[in-house]
């Protein structure tokens, strides 16, 4: 990976793996994520949340709770000033339950005290009379209509209907499968937290974690019943999201809590409260039928898929869009008829985590794919080259792939890599590791491959923006550049990137990134792999208008031809590297050059509602994975040796950010092949901890091989292509079918557990 | 309320604390460390993970009183007048961070790590962080991150 295209010598520009500028305070101890906050005189909040998973409430009594010394307010449904009502896209969800709650952990009350146990103790003596109700768990029962409705309108929040080419076209070799996907958990590490501080303007000031700040204020200003310019929103510091971030959380609650009050509130979740305290990725039921010629090539594809989008809609309509619009795969298939239907049902409410729909239905078309291969009798990894997309083909909602579409390179590539030896014979690399379970007998080993595509941005007509403000004045005899905007940074490291451009397209070498918040516009969401390229083009195009106001003035005092200067090391220069003019000297000392710019990716289009077609992504992104595992078959338990990734980002911005992006995804889509879920039983969730939901531990995480290709994407800034969801996509049916290699065994469903393997 | 004497990252305090507070809770809210944070409360993330006497501790796992009379270093206490540590340095420099929630334990467990066996082999490494969980940078880069101090401290 090279810095190939740009004209900027400045250091630290785009295409190097530049350092984060907020790396020295976190290896310090010294970076304030949202759990540090602290405000001289604050209270904390607490929350009461429902015990079950569906009940009617009867009555809610405070007195108890507010006769408690230290408490200061506690609050119900009847305390929301505006309307008791989020959500993301439909606002379906009470801030505070009202006649019903609908999930176990939905909130009911809310307390402020002095001290977070006293706040604690009082919400657990707030009475609530409930009637339960029987919970509606099953989500192809609640789509048919087998159940009570649970929202106005019914139990499917949406339905997405795919046809392409025949419906009904028949092959010669056809595969069929049913698959299901577990509740998955973001498990982030810093649980949800922030601070409210009441203003005196009756607004209020909210510091919080979060990956949305301006859809936070909206929700907010909603339910508060304040004009939005009294919510101020500043990001505080982000312990990890993947999605879980995207939804509001405590935000209403604290706020609620500080304007009653008249009080800063800080609330901080623990790790069981942080469990019902956010979405989840959607469980999945699919069903499959492919069909193929003699060879193997794909004639079409057929499929049904089920998401339990729980009690309420979050973003459930646009992950049914994405299962359904990326059903098929990253393959080219001429006939695809595909329906995808979100639930309503009483189980936890799911909606945003990494790669999400395209995660899902990945597991079930990479699982056909590899019966397919079987089929046929040919290798997995050739039936994947065989069929992969490439640059013009159409994907099934009929859009053309209109930039690079590897499909089949990236498959040849981690074929191609090396293997992992054999089998060792040192205990700790064996499955079970030092728990001494086995010396190698009945220990087999199995390579599997997966390939999966994504959709980069917001789709389906969204007005997708950014904006980005970037100022250059003079401090201390140096022109020193700053970039504003509301994007978040979760650890991906979009401030980093921020720096980057600024470098690059300015020529300036200090470069400072403000705290992002809603003084300035909005940024859009720190999700669908898309502040890269939608911020990256906001800053990219304010930067740029700033320099031409450089590259103006330097030329009218100069003569030279505008078109024949730029920016670097803090001057104009010429196309020889001749300095023309210093900044400093353009601004004159005290001037301030500042341009703010809304920045959109080309736009996209609704889909057809009765044939699903329509170009509704801006950007397609593939990654593959080879697996190697050894399995225990007696014990039902599996190491992962080996998991290497190839994939194309069209241009590494930051190629350490990058890897790291592969790393972590890759990591992730590990624990939903053989490790996580959250285990729910009649509505009641059933392992709310770290002790029993499990996630990858260093010695589960096997060191990678990563392989990163760069074919710019043209309609892309500086042709980059989003990078963090497609390694959490191609991961985790890698994996599966290395453990269905070494075993034989069908597995249909994820995490595959020792009692799949063994049978008991 | 128990009296306790201890010496945090250099200073030394003394306090009455109630016999049931957390040791994290003690550097968090009484002393102001937030450097050290809370993950998981069930002792399974190591995000708490500060040193006692040199040895690592999940702080969440160990009561304030218990560290009466003790040494306690923190994340915040590594840096020498304004110089990062060397773990401190290798995870900047390496990418061994994203969000850095986990980072503070990383670095305290590593430094244990570290002066246990100072040339470890990468499944040392591995064996030897096994009780810190990271969810963004599967791991890779952090033992990196320990092999690059491990070498810079040749």
């Amino acid at each position: 990976m090279t810095a190939t295209g740009t004209r900027a010598r400045t250091r630290g520009g785009v295409g190097e793996s530049a350092a984060r500028p907020d790396g020295g305070l976190k290896v310090r101890g010294e970076f304030a994520f949202s759990s540090d906050l602290w405000m001289e005189g604050m209270l904390w909040g607490a929350t009461l949340r429902s015990p079950h998973a569906h009940a009617r409430v009867e009555a809610i009594r405070t007195e108890a709770a507010l006769a408690v010394p230290g408490v200061f307010a506690v609050l119900t449904h009847e305390d929301v000033p505006g309307v008791n009502a989020y959500g993301l896209e439909h606002r379906d969800q009470p801030v505070l339950a009202h006649d019903r709650v609908r999930y176990q952990g939905e909130p009911v009350a809310l307390v402020a005290a002095d001290h977070p146990e006293t706040a604690r103790r009082a919400a657990a003596l707030v009475e609530v009379d409930y009637a339960e109700l029987p919970p509606v768990t099953d989500a192809r029962a609640a789509v048919r209509g087998e159940c009570e409705p649970l929202h106005a309108g019914g139990n499917t929040v949406r339905h997405v209907r795919i046809r392409r080419g025949d419906p009904t076209a028949s092959a010669p070799v056809v595969v069929t499968g049913e698959y299901e996907v577990g509740m998955q958990d973001q498990a982030f590490l810093g649980p949800e937290s922030g601070l409210a501080v009441p203003a005196a303007d009756g607004g209020v000031d909210l510091y919080v974690a979060t990956q949305w700040l301006h859809v936070d204020r909206s929700q907010v200003a909603y339910a508060l019943g304040l004009d939005e310019e009294l919510v101020r929103i500043t990001l505080a510091g982000v312990g990890g999201a993947f999605g879980a971030r995207e939804d509001l959380s405590m935000q209403v609650h604290a706020c609620l809590l500080a304007l009653r009050t008249g009080r800063a509130v800080k609330m901080v979740y623990s790790r069981e409260e942080s469990f019902f305290g956010h979405v989840h990725r959607h469980p999945a039921w699919m069903r499959y039928e492919h069909g193929a010629d003699e060879t193997g090539r794909l004639v079409y594809v057929r499929a049904e898929i089920v998401l339990d989008g729980g009690a309420y809609a979050s973003s459930t309509p646009a992950v049914v869009a994405n299962a359904a619009t990326l059903g098929a795969g990253p393959y080219a298939v001429p006939n695809v008829a595909i329906d995808c239907h979100g639930a309503y049902t009483n189980n936890p409410p799911c909606g945003a985590m990494r790669g999400f729909g395209a995660v899902q239905a990945a597991f079930g078309y990479e699982s056909q794919m590899d019966r397919l291969a079987e089929a046929v009798g040919v290798d997995p990894a050739e039936i994947r080259v065989l069929n992969g997309l490439t640059q013009g083909d159409h994907v099934a909602t009929g859009q053309e792939v209109d930039s690079a579409a590897p499909v089949a390179e990236l498959v040849r590539r981690v074929r191609d890599m090396p293997l992992p030896p054999p089998t060792g014979t040192d205990l700790r690399s064996l499955p079970g590791g030092v728990a001494n379970t086995t010396h190698g007998e009945g220990v087999r080993r199995g390579v599997g491959y997966g390939v999966g595509i994504k959709n980069i941005c917001f789709s389906e007509g969204f007005d997708d923006y950014s904006t980005a403000r970037v100022t250059v004045q003079v401090v201390g005899d140096a022109p020193v550049a700053s970039v504003h905007t509301a994007a978040v940074e979760v650890g991906q490291g979009v401030v980093t990137l921020q720096e980057q451009i600024a470098r690059t397209e300015l020529g300036i070498a200090r470069v400072r990134v403000e705290t992002a918040d809603t003084r300035v516009g909005s940024a859009g969401s720190t999700s669908a792999s898309r502040q890269s390229y939608v911020t990256g083009g906001a800053v990219q195009a304010a930067c740029r208008e700033v320099a031409a106001e450089l590259v103006s003035r330097a030329s009218i005092a100069s003569g030279a031809d505008p078109a024949t200067l730029s920016l670097d090391a803090d001057h104009v220069v010429d196309l020889s590297g001749r300095r023309v003019a210093s900044v400093v000297d353009l601004l004159g000392g005290e001037e301030v050059v500042e341009r703010t710019v809304e920045w959109r990716h080309r736009p996209t289009t609704t889909l057809d509602p009765e044939t699903g077609q329509g170009s509704a992504h801006v950007q397609f992104a593939f990654a593959a994975h080879r697996a190697v595992v050894d399995v225990d078959v007696e014990l039902g338990l599996v190491k992962v040796v080996a998991l290497d990734c190839a994939q194309d980002v069209g241009r590494a911005l930051n190629p350490g950010a990058v890897l790291g992006q592969v790393h972590g995804g890759s990591a992730q889509g590990l624990g939903l092949a053989v490790m996580e879920e959250i285990q729910v039983v009649d509505g009641l969730v059933r392992n709310p901890s770290f002790t029993d939901y499990l996630i990858p531990t260093v010695l589960d995480m096997p060191p990678m091989q990563v392989d990163v290709l760069e074919l710019a994407d043209p309609h892309a800034p500086y042709g980059l292509r989003g990078v963090g969801e497609p390694p959490t996509i191609s991961s985790t049916p890698a994996i599966v079918a290395a453990i269905r290699a070494a075993t034989g065994l069908p597995l249909a469903r994820v995490p595959v557990r020792p009692e799949h393997l063994t049978g008991t | 309320m128990t009296k306790i004497e201890v010496t945090v990252d250099g200073a030394k305090y003394a306090d009455d604390v109630e016999p049931r507070m957390l040791l994290v809770h003690y550097l968090r809210e009484r002393l102001g460390k937030t450097g050290t944070v809370v993950g998981c409360d069930t002792s399974n993330c190591g995000a708490c993970t500060v040193h006692v006497d040199g040895r690592s501790v999940k702080s969440c796992n160990m009561l304030a009183v218990q560290a009466d009379g003790h040494e306690v270093t923190t994340v915040e206490g590594l840096a020498q007048d304004g110089e990062l540590h060397p773990v401190q340095k290798a995870f900047h420099e390496c990418h061994a961070l994203q969000c850095g929630y986990c980072t503070p334990g990383m670095i305290m467990q590593s430094i244990d790590l570290l002066n246990d066996n100072p040339n470890p082999s990468e499944e040392e490494i591995r064996t030897g962080l096994e009780g810190n969980l990271c969810r963004c940078t599967g791991y890779h880069n952090i033992v990196k991150a320990v092999q690059t101090a491990a070498g810079g401290a040749q």
